[in-house]
């Protein structure tokens, strides 16, 4: 069993008051919390070996570079990348998203092919998609879903088909937390010769990732919804189709040699990091993942499930006061409670949760089409991690009934 | 619920959420407008009878949160009746109230209940939630035939 008020100890925000209640944080697939081992590793790193990597020869360089280096080996274990070249530092999942669209998309979409995606895809997986297919005449398709939130691959063999050059699917949703299948999907979209994409930015935090095992030949995710800084994501490619793939920017860092007619690539990884990275921010991720490890992912995993069975459990005492989105089968979901009532606005709800030192997020989380799908204009939506609590959740679910019966009942109740 | 809460979602506000006036399409309106809160995915549009420049009726449709529900109907029984520069007046009102910090002398003569909304500007999230059916009034009374949305309207 985790000891999960020990592991809260470890977050100084934590313990902040809101509003003069004692935070509730449930907006951790908007972004998490930072133990005090990652402010630390960034504190130590400006305070103790700030310099620039892969350039000086003098001391503090080499500490950096041999730094930086390190955290992209904890990233490739972390992943079970075969190799450290298949792993790219970006900013964040949607520069990784970019990065495939224009290095592999721009020379692998032609006029006629086929993208396809599922309906729940955060923006940053749609976007890159409609505008490839804009400029190369190919088409975006998607894979129906069912009405309850999980994806409906009956027809799979349709969908995927001989125009078919990539499949890209988010592994957790964001929005109404639905965790898809994608073993079967990607398996399939190999076998018509397509690639398959991962977007992991919700899935790395919360359950044991293995890019090998999940044969996925691209994978993205942002740091900081794992604990580590904003600013740092990763792409990860597999090495055959890397080494294909042209940079998206050109510059410094990036080069073997050049004169003033042409320059040749780096090796990889660097191949793809033009300019000066971001040196302290990789290293934070790096520390991020320690404490991961040091909890244990599948640990992790494990306790987040017995949060989303007891939250699931929780909802049904709301009754047709609120309406929860997503799978009702705890396995098929992340903790990710996305809802809405027909009697408050979930804006109206995010301002009263927070007068309660809640912290939900409230609109359509970067996911617009899906959210309408739904049938309403915006959720709220309550995330978790592994420090929350289920006195949390219990803390929740009496807010949305006293914020509920406000808005029924008007004068006649107080919160 | 703190002071600052139960001052924005004053009884008056709830019971205009639950019961929004001069709600539907006006069947004579003689300009319509159209606004948005792309943030929070609010619309809103407002029909409006002008004759002789008097805002002779006033009515709106739309989803959104109690704020920007209860701002709209109340704003349709404040300036129905009033000249257009009146109702100019009052937009320019409530939009300090709401955005301008430093003063606390609001002109109630002019706000009248509308003042129940000042404790929005506590809310700064909030304060376009508020201010969308002015804007969206503005633009139904200016010559420009344009859709609002609360990004180019900060205020």
């Amino acid at each position: 069993m985790l000891d999960i008020y020990k592991i809260r100890k470890d977050f100084p925000i934590l313990s902040r008051m809101i509003n003069e209640k004692p935070l509730i944080y449930l907006d951790n697939a908007a972004t998490t919390h930072k133990p005090k081992q990652v402010i630390d590793a960034l504190v130590d790193f400006y305070e103790n070996h700030n310099s620039n990597v892969h350039r000086g020869v003098h001391t503090l360089s080499m500490e950096a570079t041999d730094m930086y280096e390190l955290a992209r080996e904890k990233v490739s274990n972390f992943i079970n990348s075969e190799t450290t070249q298949s792993i790219i530092w970006t900013r964040n999942a949607s520069e990784s998203l970019n990065i495939v669209a224009y290095s592999w998309g721009q020379h692998n979409i032609n006029n006629g092919d086929e993208i396809l995606l599922s309906p729940m895809e955060h923006h940053s997986n749609l976007i890159p998609w409609q505008e490839l297919a804009r400029k190369k005449g190919a088409t975006v398709r998607f894979i129906p879903m069912t009405d309850d939130g999980t994806l409906d691959i009956c027809d799979l063999e349709s969908l995927i088909n001989k125009r078919t050059k990539l499949v890209s699917i988010v592994h957790v949703s964001n929005a109404i937390g639905t965790v898809n299948q994608v073993k079967i999907i990607c398996d399939k979209a190999h076998s018509m010769g397509a690639l398959f994409l991962l977007d992991g930015a919700q899935s790395v935090p919360h359950m044991p990732i293995d890019v090998r095992d999940l044969d996925c030949d691209f994978f993205v995710f942002s740091g900081h919804k794992m604990m580590g800084p904003t600013g740092i994501g990763v792409l990860y490619v597999k090495m055959d189709i890397l080494n294909q793939m042209e940079p998206m920017l050109t510059g410094g860092e990036m080069v073997l040699e050049v004169t003033y007619e042409k320059a040749t690539w780096a090796d990889l990884p660097m191949r793809f990091e033009a300019g000066t990275p971001n040196i302290a921010d990789a290293i934070g991720l790096g520390a991020a993942i320690d404490y991961l490890t040091n909890i244990g992912m599948e640990n992790i995993h494990n306790y987040e499930k017995s949060i989303i069975e007891y939250g699931l459990d929780k909802f049904k005492e709301l009754g047709n006061d609120v309406q929860l989105f997503g799978p009702k089968d705890p396995a098929l979901r992340g903790a990710v409670f996305s809802f809405h009532s027909p009697d408050v606005h979930p804006h109206d709800m995010g301002t009263i949760l927070d007068g309660m030192g809640i912290a939900v997020r409230t609109g359509h989380h970067c996911a617009m089409p899906l959210v309408r799908g739904l049938g309403v204009s915006a959720t709220a939506r309550a995330s978790c991690y592994v420090y929350n609590t289920i006195d949390e959740i219990d803390s929740l679910i009496v807010g949305l009934k006293e914020t509920v019966r406000y808005f029924k009942d008007g004068a006649k109740s107080d919160i | 619920m703190t002071n600052d809460f139960q001052d924005l979602y004053q009884d008056i506000v709830m019971d205009h959420n639950r019961r929004p006036r001069n709600y539907g399409e006006l069947q004579d309106f003689t300009k319509s407008s159209e606004g948005f809160n792309p943030l929070c995915g609010d619309q809103l549009t407002l029909y409006v009878k002008l004759k002789n420049g008097i805002l002779e009726n006033i009515s709106f449709t739309g989803v959104g949160c109690a704020i920007s529900k209860s701002s709209a109907s109340m704003m349709t029984e404040h300036i129905k009746g009033k000249s257009v520069a009146e109702a100019i007046v009052v937009f320019g009102a409530f939009r300090d109230m709401l955005t301008d910090n430093v003063r606390s002398d609001f002109p109630t003569d002019i706000l009248e209940d509308l003042e129940i909304f000042s404790g929005v500007s506590q809310f700064p999230t909030r304060i376009k939630c508020a201010t969308l059916c002015w804007h969206t009034l503005n633009s139904a009374l200016s010559e420009q035939n344009i859709v609002i949305t609360t990004d180019d309207n900060n205020r």
